[in-house]
């Protein structure tokens, strides 16, 4: 069986999820093997949509103490899924409990573990993965040697595909609740706009933005094309106020959004890597040498203070936004 | 309290990646190594520590014998003791393996090492270790702090950040925001050469991974430049953007 470790946020299956489903449900039709959603936590309502992308069956893992995420409770519950089934690939997202979890979990079970992955097959019946490597400047083919194989899919690259399956339900045995550590509190800043690594579209800024205030030129373009803002790191190193969490590169986020647009960034390797797989790259610089523009599919030789605001004016007159 | 930070030596971040002759590894001329980025937070953390709770800290790099560059290093920003870990593992459990076969038994109550090394970014050594040692973790960490309990810290996770309680010994997990790690004094060089850094041999297990290949992503197509004033620019860019690309 290939088992696809799944999450829910407010009853629904995130997006990233059903990426991994599918791509579950690809591997599966190729080796002949069912799939089987796994879900986990103090109430898996919602789980049931996982046979709308080709789940034959769905696994709920269910007790109260496992309301708040618990790396070593999530892990003992997914790996004790995997052996409960006899599954032999498990897969789930590359979100932030997905990396936390199943390379845990792989541990546990002696399996290889491949991360962030954006590619993968079913060679001689076993899991072939392709990562990138290098913070995206070479791409790596991971093959295994262990009897069960996991992998996280990275965000947004994998296309989700509705596919109906059986979907019949089981539960299984929850762990016990003593836990070495768990989640508190969330601090979520709450803005309801997707994270970086989800986003269609990310409108980023560097430098030459002058200022953290300058930023709502991006937020504004951004929200008219229903997207997000990032940052190289030049800018949120100046003190302008910029989280982290947004900085794309090898330090920070690696990214492939639909479009990228880099608003004042120079194009340094470090940060090429976090966003060269974004599918349309556009460039905003005054300075047609930067070397930005050898990426981008369409270049903007020009002041980026007068470009964005035309640009989102023009967006939210063509009432634009992606599909 | 005693401490041990795991340093991966690591291509520095403006390598430019070429493939060597057997298809699947980073050609090694011309590329300069450094400490992983991640594992300076996490060294820094743990001297932090020692300065502010008294605490011993070991640094182990687990490679062949170059490692040995980011072993002194970390003794001249201020570690006490380095353990080099012979082996040419690389397959994050076969890696894990070695680690959790060393620092067992030896009473740790704190393992920091990097969210991901930089270049294999495999982003699985600190909970596979964790997992191995049967111990809490807490990864991609941006502030820390030992507690009467046990430890506290705040995690990146989507669009925020979540607050991880739990008991010692864990593994800690570095990212970049923790702290800003300090710079090696005159005096903590020369002091570093007296130093010595103990070889182990390490007991890895046979990778359950190995790299089959490694190729370079594909050339990015030619693009184009779009002219006129700002208004004409932002137009053309959005007509582009819905009628060639389809991004609309
Ligand atoms: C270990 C390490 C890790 C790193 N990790 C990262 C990382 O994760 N992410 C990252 O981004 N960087 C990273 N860097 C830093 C990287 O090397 C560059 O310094 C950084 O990306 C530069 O940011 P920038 O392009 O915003 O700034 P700059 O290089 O200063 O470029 C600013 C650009 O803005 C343009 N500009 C200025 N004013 C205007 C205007 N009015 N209109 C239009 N254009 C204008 C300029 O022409 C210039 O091209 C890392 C470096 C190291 C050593
Ligand atoms: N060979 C190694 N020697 C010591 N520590 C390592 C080694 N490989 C990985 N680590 C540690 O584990 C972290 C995560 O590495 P990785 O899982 O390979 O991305 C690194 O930042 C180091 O702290």
């Amino acid at each position: 069986m290939i088992l696809v470790f799944c999450e829910l946020k407010d009853g629904k299956l995130r997006k990233p999820s059903t990426e991994a489903l599918s791509e579950g449900r690809r591997l599966a039709d190729a080796a002949g093997k069912p799939l089987g959603a796994l879900f986990v936590g103090a109430s898996t309502a919602g789980s049931a949509d996982a046979a709308k992308y080709g789940a034959d069956a769905v696994f709920t893992v269910e007790a109260p103490h496992l309301a708040s995420y618990s790396s070593d409770a999530f892990a003992a519950a997914i790996a004790g899924a995997v052996q409960a089934k006899g599954a032999t690939v498990l897969l789930g997202a590359a979100s932030a409990m997905g990396k936390d979890a199943l390379p845990r979990a792989a541990a546990r079970l002696g399996a290889g573990y491949a991360g962030d992955v954006t590619a993968l097959a079913m060679v001689d019946g076993k899991l072939q993965a392709t990562r990138p490597v290098y913070a995206g400047k070479a791409f790596a083919t991971t093959a295994f040697t262990s009897a069960v194989q996991v992998a996280t899919t990275r965000p947004n690259v994998f296309a989700a595909a509705e596919k109906a399956g059986a979907g019949a339900t089981e539960a299984l045995e929850a762990p016990a609740g003593d836990f070495k550590a768990i989640v508190k509190e969330i601090l979520a800043k709450g803005t309801g706009k997707p994270d970086l690594t989800e986003a269609d579209v990310i409108v980023a800024g560097g430098r030459g933005m002058k200022s953290g205030e300058n930023f709502a030129l991006l937020e504004a373009l951004a929200d008219a094309l229903g997207g997000v803002v990032g940052a190289s790191r030049a800018a949120v190193d100046a003190g302008w106020g910029l989280s982290h969490g947004i900085q794309v590169g090898q330090t920070g986020k690696v990214v492939s959004p639909t479009l990228y647009i880099a608003c004042g960034i120079s194009g340094a390797i470090q940060h090429i890597a976090g966003m060269s797989s974004s599918k349309y790259i556009v460039a905003i610089n005054k300075d047609p040498e930067a070397p930005i523009f050898k990426l981008a599919n369409y270049g903007i030789v020009g002041d980026l203070f007068e470009v964005v605001p035309e640009l989102t004016k023009a967006a939210q007159a063509m009432g634009i936004g992606v599909h | 309290m005693k401490i041990l930070v795991a340093l991966k030596q690591v291509p520095d971040t403006e390598t430019k990646v070429k493939v060597a002759a057997d298809g699947k590894s980073l050609d090694p001329a011309d590329v300069k190594w450094i400490t992983s980025t991640y594992d300076e937070y996490a060294l820094e953390e743990a001297l932090r520590l020692k300065e502010s709770k008294g605490a011993e800290v070991t640094v182990v790099s687990l490679g062949g014998d170059s490692v040995k560059d980011v072993l002194r290093n970390a003794l001249a920003l201020g570690a006490d003791a380095a353990v080099l870990l012979k082996s040419d593992a690389s397959d994050p459990l076969a890696v894990a393996t070695a680690l959790a076969a060393y620092a067992k038994d030896k009473g740790f109550d704190l393992i920091f090492a990097g969210n991901k090394g930089m270049g294999g970014d495999n982003a699985s050594v600190g909970p596979m270790l964790a997992e191995l040692l049967g111990i809490a973790q807490a990864n991609v960490v941006v502030k820390f702090e030992v507690t009467d309990a046990g430890f506290r810290a705040e995690r990146e996770i989507e669009g925020g950040t979540e607050v991880v309680e739990g008991a010692l010994p864990a593994v800690i997990t570095a990212q970049k925001g923790l702290n800003e790690p300090r710079y090696a004094s005159l005096k903590g060089i020369m002091a570093a050469k007296k130093k010595t850094i103990e070889e182990v041999e390490a007991t890895a297990p046979a990778g359950a991974t190995a790299v089959i290949a490694l190729v370079l992503p594909a050339a990015r197509p030619e693009g184009r430049k779009l002219d006129g004033d700002a208004a004409a620019q932002a137009a053309a860019l959005l007509n582009a953007l819905k009628d060639e690309a389809k991004v609309f």
